[in-house]
């Protein structure tokens, strides 16, 4: 046993020591709890997002796949056309109609869903508890069968010999069946059909969490129903609203089954397009650069919807 | 029906509200009940819970249709009304602040949707927020405030739109203690200052007495009893309405005489006395239930002056005051209650006989 003036430093060495060597175990013990999830993002979301970083800036190989040569011919090509007989390049405004095509379709898409989904979510969350499961239930239903299924079952609805057209004529409202498979009409309703359960699931969640006794504090202050939609219910429900509208929004503008079966290849959207570019163009650096730029354009409209979000003092979730 | 006079701020009319078919197999919640309640009025409906008060109370407001009768509010109908068509606010129980507004835009919810100019608007906030004293407050949200503080946004909400009539539904009941007693003294200051008639829902008597002018003692639906502060506790109609409100000690006795209001009974465990009698009750010879306070008897020295007599049985110290539970040759015990003032408390001890005097003026006979 040495004096105090020798002892005390040494118990503090050790002490910072040990805690210096628990912090480490910890930090350990953390990366490798850490490790599945770091290598699944790794595996499925960096490595192929990489691969198609890295062929968007090569040329396509004669036979589909791609040659090592460095190229931006991909990107111009979304802009400019080349001239087959003096390779001079104009300008074209191709893509980028297909790409506003995609955008306004899909706005629209989230739009119907929004006007058919918010009414939906507002009557499930304002039955009694009971029976919301049972509504909730039978939105789920559809996710039971494969979308393909349910698409094809939609262009039997819409086509000439459809139920639809077929029953307009048997009540003698029409003569000649309506088209409406085929025409932009019917992949926006095909993508309503798909996405409709993305809207009503995350505005159900934000309704289910309002205080009803808001709505009927605000009846006493004057607000007719109208009002009380605008100024409390909707401003309440808006990380719902926000969340759904994302949830529709992104699966719309790459959406490939709906408008290949229900557009039948006329309107060709981003999703064809890029399925195109792999497929019979076997173009893949210019498949890849045009998938690159969809994923920018939805990853600037989430970006702009955290930023809107976290200003409204709002959690986004979904 | 009779005419009422042009100053009754509610009059309500033989209503009923029933939930469910019918009478029979549905929930009676309000047993057609009439109330005529006068303009700058400070109004509580007293009762426990179930007793039909807040029903009461969501008719006015129009959340509820009633099942029969009717509600006039100063001459004008209100049925069919919906809720942002009656000139009434409500302060209600959890106060219900909308939460994605500032305490400013909360107060002037109201008067925005009456489309106030926004000149108006501004003024009349500012106002009323002086008026609950919250002026340096305006712009929080309201989850950043305390729970009193919540409760005076909610009631300069209510008082923002200038109602004919403010509803409270129970708004004290979340606060503790001492804000509870400071909020009486608020409210029943806002009351005088505004000159808007109140109509107060509690469960708590206590709160009852402080604030009204006037308090309705409610009981499955029905009214029991309506009248001042005074009247109410000193002269209650109805064993209920005793008992519900603060201590009482409730004897057997019968009626000897009767003159109008008053009755000479004999109390089985005493003396004669003179007692009140609600109208239309009791016949000579009668067995009656007679009220009187804790507070209204005393301790006297001379047999001879005294009312009843009995045996101290339990002693109970509240800090100002004793309270004495005395057991009677008949069997029945009677509750006495004097001020702490030191020695002389010490007189009075467990086992002690003694006598008692009630005060004159202070006995009550009861209808069931």
């Amino acid at each position: 046993m040495g004096s105090g003036m020798t002892d005390q430093p040494t118990t503090h060495i050790q002490l910072s020591s040990s805690v210096v060597a628990e912090a480490k175990r910890l930090r350990n013990t953390r990366y490798a709890l850490l490790a599945p999830g770091i290598l699944t993002i790794f595996c499925i979301g960096i490595m192929p997002l990489s691969i198609v970083l890295v062929y968007s800036f090569l040329e396509p190989g004669d036979f589909g796949g791609i040659s090592w040569v460095l190229s931006f011919d991909a990107y111009v090509q979304l802009l400019f056309e080349e001239d087959i007989f003096d390779e001079t390049l104009s300008f074209t405004t191709d893509y980028i109609q297909i790409f506003l095509r995609s955008v306004s379709l899909a706005l629209f898409t989230t739009i119907a869903c929004l006007l058919v989904g918010f009414p939906t979510a507002y009557f499930i969350a304002t039955q009694p508890p009971a029976r919301r499961n049972a509504w909730l239930f039978l939105i789920t239903i559809p996710f039971w069968t494969n979308l393909l299924i349910r698409t094809y079952a939609m262009l039997l609805i819409l086509r000439d010999q459809g139920v639809i057209n077929l029953s307009l004529i048997e009540i003698g409202l029409i003569d000649s069946p309506i088209p409406m498979l085929y025409t932009d009409f019917a992949v926006c309703l095909g993508l309503v059909y798909a996405y409709l359960p993305f809207m009503v699931l995350p505005i159900f969640a934000s309704l289910e969490k309002l205080d009803f006794r808001l709505v009927e504090a605000s009846y006493d202050l004057y607000a007719t129903r109208f009002k009380v939609l605008r100024r409390i219910i909707v401003p309440l429900a808006k990380p719902g609203i926000a969340a759904g509208c994302i949830l529709v929004m992104i699966p719309s503008l790459g959406a490939f089954i709906t408008p290949a079966l229900l557009g039948g290849g006329k309107s060709l959207m981003l999703g064809n397009l890029i399925e195109l570019q792999f497929g019979q163009a076997r173009n893949w650096p210019f498949g890849s650069a045009i998938a690159l730029v969809l994923m920018v354009l939805v990853m600037l409209s989430l970006i702009s919807y955290l930023r809107f979000g976290a200003k409204k003092g709002t959690p986004a979730h979904g | 029906m009779s005419q009422q006079p042009a100053t009754a701020a509610i009059d309500i009319r033989e209503t009923s509200k029933i939930y469910g078919k019918d009478r029979a197999s549905g929930v009676v919640a309000l047993d057609d009940v009439s109330l005529v309640i006068e303009d700058n009025e400070f109004f509580t409906l007293l009762g426990p819970s179930g007793c039909g008060k807040t029903t009461l109370l969501r008719l006015i407001a129009g959340f509820e249709q009633p099942t029969h009768g009717e509600i006039v509010l100063f001459g004008e109908h209100l049925e069919g009304l919906p809720p942002y068509k009656r000139p009434v606010n409500t302060v209600f129980q959890h106060y219900a602040l909308f939460p994605h507004m500032t305490v400013a835009e909360n107060i002037s919810f109201g008067l925005e949707m009456l489309d106030k100019p926004a000149t108006e608007i501004s003024s009349v906030v500012k106002e009323v927020l002086g008026l609950v004293q919250m002026d340096h407050l305006a712009d929080r949200k309201t989850d950043q405030l305390s729970g009193g503080q919540q409760q005076r946004v909610a009631l300069a909400r209510a008082l923002a739109p200038k109602p004919k009539v403010l509803l409270l539904d129970e708004p004290l009941s979340a606060l503790d203690f001492k804000l509870r007693k400071e909020m009486q003294v608020e409210l029943k200051r806002l009351q005088n200052e505004t000159g808007i008639t109140f109509i107060f829902v509690t469960h708590d008597q206590e709160e009852a007495l402080t604030m009204s002018d006037r308090v309705a003692v409610m009981r499955d639906g029905l009214i029991l009893q309506v009248g001042n502060p005074s009247e109410i506790y000193d002269r209650p109609a109805r064993r209920f309405v005793a008992d519900f409100i603060g201590d009482i000690n409730i004897l057997k006795g019968s009626i000897v005489s009767r003159d109008g209001s008053l009755a000479t009974v004999q109390l089985e465990a005493g003396h004669q006395g003179e007692a009140g009698l609600p109208m239309n009750a009791g016949s000579l010879g009668q067995e009656v239930s007679v009220a009187i306070r804790p507070e209204q008897l005393s301790f006297v020295a001379d047999a001879a002056k005294a009312n009843l007599s009995g045996t101290i049985e339990h002693i109970s110290y509240f800090g100002s005051g004793f309270d004495y539970a005395i057991l009677m040759p008949s069997g029945e015990k009677v509750m006495l209650q004097i001020q702490n003032r030191g020695g002389e408390n010490l007189a009075y001890q467990l086992g002690d006989q003694v006598h008692i005097a009630i005060s004159d003026n202070s006995m009550q006979i009861l209808t069931d």
